[in-house]
């Protein structure tokens, strides 16, 4: 039973992991930079649902729907003004920029909320499930109930609508999706809003499991996530999906049965491993060319 | 309806194309021929936008369009089939198809475009639902003009459309561009072979080295001493 719970347990920070390892993807695929300001995101979604409920005292859903917008324009700005400037740079200028936001990010937090941690009450008023000696939670149920509608969407988003199409396009061949007329700045725009908007509903369920925030909450799990996007292989969706669970389930699973303080280790060498074998990531794909 | 002066295009320290100038009329098919590295694709790329010139003028149907991004130029008209195809090999081809289409708001023209693509490329019609990047390398040839066709183009850069194919699908693919002309397209075609490409040209520019050394009608330049050596196999 305790094998379950825990696989659960794994099921739940992998969906937290996985959401946020989209964005990563998703921007690496389109914008082709590695956005490590990425995890800060849902550190700036967990303050905002903070001060939303405590200081506002706004209802645990309109706090949600504020940290989503917040996110989402935060990272759209953040393109525009760190990053877009920078689209004939070296990609270690871009890199060094993305680690400069974070601090930035981090640094504001701190200025503001001070390095303490705050306890955050959960958004979530879902009463926990027992089935077969099985307790789930109302976090856990929500979170992955959540995870899996928005892995639903996004996927049918991407590959049916013709804006996820375009994005498909822009991300194999930035050219020549401009030579079919779709304008690269917007599509990376909307890029930015959809992994900021996962990044805030990532954090909404992070501080709802976690209960607690301060400004390197962001920090860890974004570290993580991109660890779970590189595992599944970057640029790949489907792949960022499936090494955000797998690295959950890992993460807890040796965190139960083998040792609390080894597990970002063992996290870490399951990665390493993969690559050897596999050094585009689990669903990432080693390009044909024909000539 | 095309005009290019003084063309400047800088690679770093390397000065790719030195100040070119030529135009192209409503109607025409005009060639762009010279060897490889002549800087035939790098003027491609500085009209349609997809590289910076570094100096220059260049107009399209009396705009002038330098400095404009590529999505933009495109959707003035001027379609480009790039060099190496560049399908998108991920997608469908119906799914190319439609991308080629993106900037049309017309859906009753992309339905009929849409079925004269498949009249003009049956074999497109056949592999409708397949992936592009699984496409020999002559289907992938023809979806790339399918695709550009699908976006109205009123003028068609063409950078070697005949390149790794049979002899069999060079002469249908050249047939296919004639056949646009006829239907009102005006195409600057850039050719390897020459010959072909000559001989369904009305004028032609031979570029050497990033410089224009030569302009003709295409049926004077078939018969130049200097070009049949040069570029058309003696
Ligand atoms: N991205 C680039 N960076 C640096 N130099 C480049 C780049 N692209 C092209 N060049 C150089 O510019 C010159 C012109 O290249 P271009 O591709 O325009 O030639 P081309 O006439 O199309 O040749 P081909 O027939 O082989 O396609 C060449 O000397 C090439 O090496
Ligand atoms: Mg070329």
């Amino acid at each position: 039973m305790v094998i379950i719970e825990q696989f659960i347990n794994g099921l739940n920070l992998g969906s937290i992991y996985a959401l946020m390892a989209l964005g990563y993807t998703m921007v690496y695929g389109i914008a082709k930079m590695l956005n490590f300001a990425h995890g800060d995101i849902i550190m700036v979604g967990a303050y905002t649902i903070s001060v939303a409920t405590t200081n506002l005292g706004l209802s645990p859903i309109l706090s949600v729907l504020l940290s989503m917008l917040v996110c989402t324009v935060l990272g759209v700005v953040i393109e525009k003004v760190a990053y877009k400037p920078l689209r004939m740079a070296s990609p270690l200028t871009v890199l060094i920029t993305a680690i400069g936001v974070s601090y930035l990010l981090q640094s504001v937090a701190l200025l503001i909320f001070g390095s303490k941690s705050q306890r955050v009450a959960s958004v979530i008023n879902v009463a926990p499930v027992t089935i077969g000696g099985i307790t789930l939670t109302g976090e856990s149920i929500v979170t992955l109930g959540v995870t899996i509608v928005i892995m639903i969407l996004l996927v049918l988003f991407i590959n049916k609508t013709k804006v996820g199409k375009a994005m498909l396009a822009v991300s194999e061949d930035r050219g020549a999706a401009e030579l079919m007329g779709i304008n690269v700045n917007n599509t990376i725009s909307l890029t930015f809003a959809i992994g900021s908007f996962l990044a805030a509903v990532a954090g909404a369920l992070f501080v709802s499991s976690y209960g607690f925030v301060d400004p390197y909450t962001g920090a860890l799990p974004g570290i993580k996530a991109f660890v779970a996007a590189v595992l599944g292989g970057i640029g790949s969706v489907p792949g960022a999906m499936l090494g955000g669970i797998l690295l959950g389930i890992i993460e807890s699973l040796s965190k139960a049965y083998i040792s609390t303080q080894l597990s970002d280790a063992i996290v870490f060498g399951v990665l390493i491993l993969v690559l050897l074998f596999k050094p585009s990531g689990l669903l990432g794909k080693q390009r044909v060319t024909k000539v | 309806m095309l005009k290019v002066e003084n063309l400047h295009v800088y690679y770093g320290a390397i000065h790719a194309i030195k100040g070119i100038s030529f135009e192209v009329n409503e109607g025409e098919i005009v060639s762009l021929i010279g060897a490889n590295g002549a800087g035939k694709t790098t003027t491609l790329h500085s009209i349609s936008g997809l590289i910076k010139p570094s100096s220059g003028h260049i107009s399209f149907m009396d705009k002038s369009i330098g400095g404009m991004t590529a999505d933009k130029i495109m959707r003035l008209g001027l379609g480009h089939v790039p060099e190496g195809r560049r399908v998108f090999q991920d997608l469908t081809v119906q799914e190319n198809l439609e991308l080629g289409a993106f900037s049309v708001k017309d859906k009753d023209f992309i339905h009929r475009e849409y079925t004269r693509v498949m009249e003009l490329f049956p074999r497109l019609g056949e592999r409708r639902k397949q992936l592009a990047g699984t496409l020999s390398g002559g289907e992938q040839q023809m979806l790339a003009i399918g695709r550009a066709l699908m976006g109205k183009p009123r003028m068609l850069l063409m950078d070697e459309p005949s390149m790794g194919l049979a002899p069999i699908l060079v002469k249908e693919i050249f047939s296919i561009i004639k056949e646009c002309n006829n239907d009102g397209v005006t195409i600057l075609l850039v050719e390897q072979n020459a010959n072909m490409a000559l001989s369904i040209s009305d004028r032609a520019y031979v570029l050497e080295t990033g410089k224009i050394v030569k302009t003709d009608t295409a049926q004077k330049l078939l018969g130049d001493e200097s070009v049949k050596k040069a570029y058309l196999g003696g």
